[in-house]
């Protein structure tokens, strides 16, 4: 087999340890549309990284984490509610990196590449970089669990029991922003939310605890990697779709199983 | 002196929600705030609590309050797999038989092992009152804790309340709309409106214009309606005779 394949198998592999846990938590929070609003905003990352010369990862992590403060900033002002604040700021961003990308002058960009990304392109660089990510976020996920469990089940109660879910929140934010940053060139900036929310939502179903459902998205979340990097090399079609679709066809399977074991537990 | 709030105000979008509150919780009393809907009790727990930033006046609070809440209409988000064993001990520093024990309490102790998102409204309120004196706090605040719970529970609960004020020696700091009940188990009212209206002992708040006006004055009679039972109702809706 040859390499390039094996690199994408493993950024796809590392990658899943991430969206595993913080998938649940974007379920839990009813985050998606917010995670949809800084991969959004990625691009904006992307053009900006061209044009400060700054590295494309650090650039989109910067414009994410800068997202999502503004956000959380005007939600605190109350004046409109937070789906429509996400849907002005997803559209404009992702309009703002459009016209910046084309004002750059053709060819700078593959726009295509930044929406669906390419697995395939992965380098060892880019895996290390995955990699170190990994060990990070998995490192504030296990010290925070605890407090973040608490402050997603209810704010005020984690408040007054001194858990501090407001710093716990902003730990949260910032790695959603840094696996969207260190992900964007992989599965692009449309599908990356997909690949947060699916295999947790496959997950949900399965699961009695926060954490099983943590583990099994994170398992879920590989088995849709191999699925549709084989299906991908096979059929020849684009990585980071195939992917999805995979994920996609593990969450059908798991409403089938469901449906079976009521039908069952009725009779 | 375990909280205390000074001339405290919360105001919203230019809107006064409750202004010139002064209210002292002391350690083993039981301090109850009673008021129509709207009258700012909630927002005074939470100004109490820290949970709020006070608009005007001040609140002091000891450093050392370990505090055991249950918020009014508490919601949570069902998405998330979770039995009533492990909520319970998602708060920190409690021990297993803590947990087991302030759940039989409360009636609750065959459900350890349920999914909250299975449990009903009144048996949710019990779990929540159970997971705040689990923790053995030395304040303990409850909003409206007996909602969804059927009237046989409610007298039930208030006795608990008196009861674990007496073992742990906290100050309580309470919401209630159960006049009649809460008149007989608390020591001291504060009679809220968007201000403070009166307060004192539940006699002579009783005996308050302020309160009757807001309350009518038939409260003034029923709320110290007090009798002996035969038997007493366990949590769980059962009765025990003797």
């Amino acid at each position: 087999m040859d390499d390039f394949i094996l690199r994408a198998l493993a950024a796809g592999l590392i990658l899943t340890l991430m969206t595993g846990p913080l998938g649940c938590f974007m379920v839990w929070r009813r985050l998606s549309y917010f995670g949809d609003t800084l991969a959004h905003g990625a691009l904006l990352g992307i053009a900006l990284s061209l044009l400060v010369g700054l590295a494309t990862q650090l650039s989109v992590f910067l414009v994410a984490a800068g997202i999502a403060a503004t956000l959380t900033e005007l939600e605190r002002r109350r004046q409109l509610s937070s789906d429509a604040l996400l849907g002005l700021m997803s559209h404009s961003t992702l309009a703002l990196g459009v016209v910046a990308i084309a004002l750059m002058g053709p060819n700078q960009i593959n726009l295509e590449s930044l929406l669906f990304g390419d697995l395939l392109l992965v380098n060892a660089g880019d895996l290390m970089l995955m990699g170190g990510t990994a060990i990070a976020v998995l490192g504030v996920l296990l010290v925070l669990w605890r407090p973040l469990i608490a402050a997603t089940l209810n704010n005020e109660l984690a408040a007054a029991e001194g858990l501090h879910p407001r710093a716990s929140q902003f730990c949260l934010t910032l790695m959603i922003a840094a696996v969207i940053a260190v992900s964007i060139k992989l599965v692009g900036a449309l599908l990356i939310t997909a690949m947060l929310i699916i295999p947790a939502a496959v997950a949900r179903g399965l699961s009695k605890s926060p954490e099983q459902m943590a583990l099994f998205a994170t398992a879920i979340g590989m088995l849709s990697v191999l699925v549709g990097i084989s299906g991908s090399w096979f059929a020849d079609t684009p990585t980071g779709p195939s992917v999805v679709l995979g994920a996609l066809l593990l969450f059908l399977a798991s409403q089938v199983y469901q449906a079976i074991l009521q039908r069952r537990e009725s009779q | 002196m375990q909280i205390q709030l000074t001339n405290a105000g919360l105001k919203r979008q230019g809107k006064w929600l409750v202004r010139g509150i002064d209210l002292t919780l002391q350690a083993g009393q039981i301090l109850t705030l009673i008021g129509p809907n709207g009258a700012g009790k909630s927002s005074t727990v939470k100004m109490a609590l820290g949970l709020e930033k006070l608009s005007e006046g001040t609140c002091t609070r000891d450093k050392n309050l370990r505090i055991g809440y249950v918020p009014q209409r508490l919601q949570l988000d069902w998405t998330m797999p979770m039995s009533v064993d492990r909520f319970m001990g998602l708060t920190p520093g409690v021990a297993a038989a803590e947990r087991e024990q302030s759940l039989a309490r409360v009636g609750l102790s065959a459900k350890g092992s349920h999914p909250i998102a299975d449990l009903s409204g009144g048996e949710f309120q019990r779990m929540l009152i159970a997971r705040a004196i689990a923790r053995r706090p030395n304040v303990l605040v409850l909003d409206e804790p007996t909602q969804g719970i059927d009237v046989a529970g409610e007298a039930q609960i208030y006795e608990l309340i008196q009861n674990v004020r007496d073992e742990l020696s906290c100050g309580v700091l309470l919401i209630s709309h159960d006049l009649h009940l809460v008149m007989a188990a608390t020591d001291t009212v504060l009679c809220l409106n968007g201000h403070l209206c009166c307060h004192g002992s539940p006699s002579s708040v009783i005996e308050n214009p302020e309160y009757q006006a807001l309350f009518g004055s038939d409260a003034a009679g029923l709320a110290m309606y007090d009798h002996h039972h035969n038997h007493t109702h366990l949590p769980d809706g059962q009765i025990k005779h003797g």
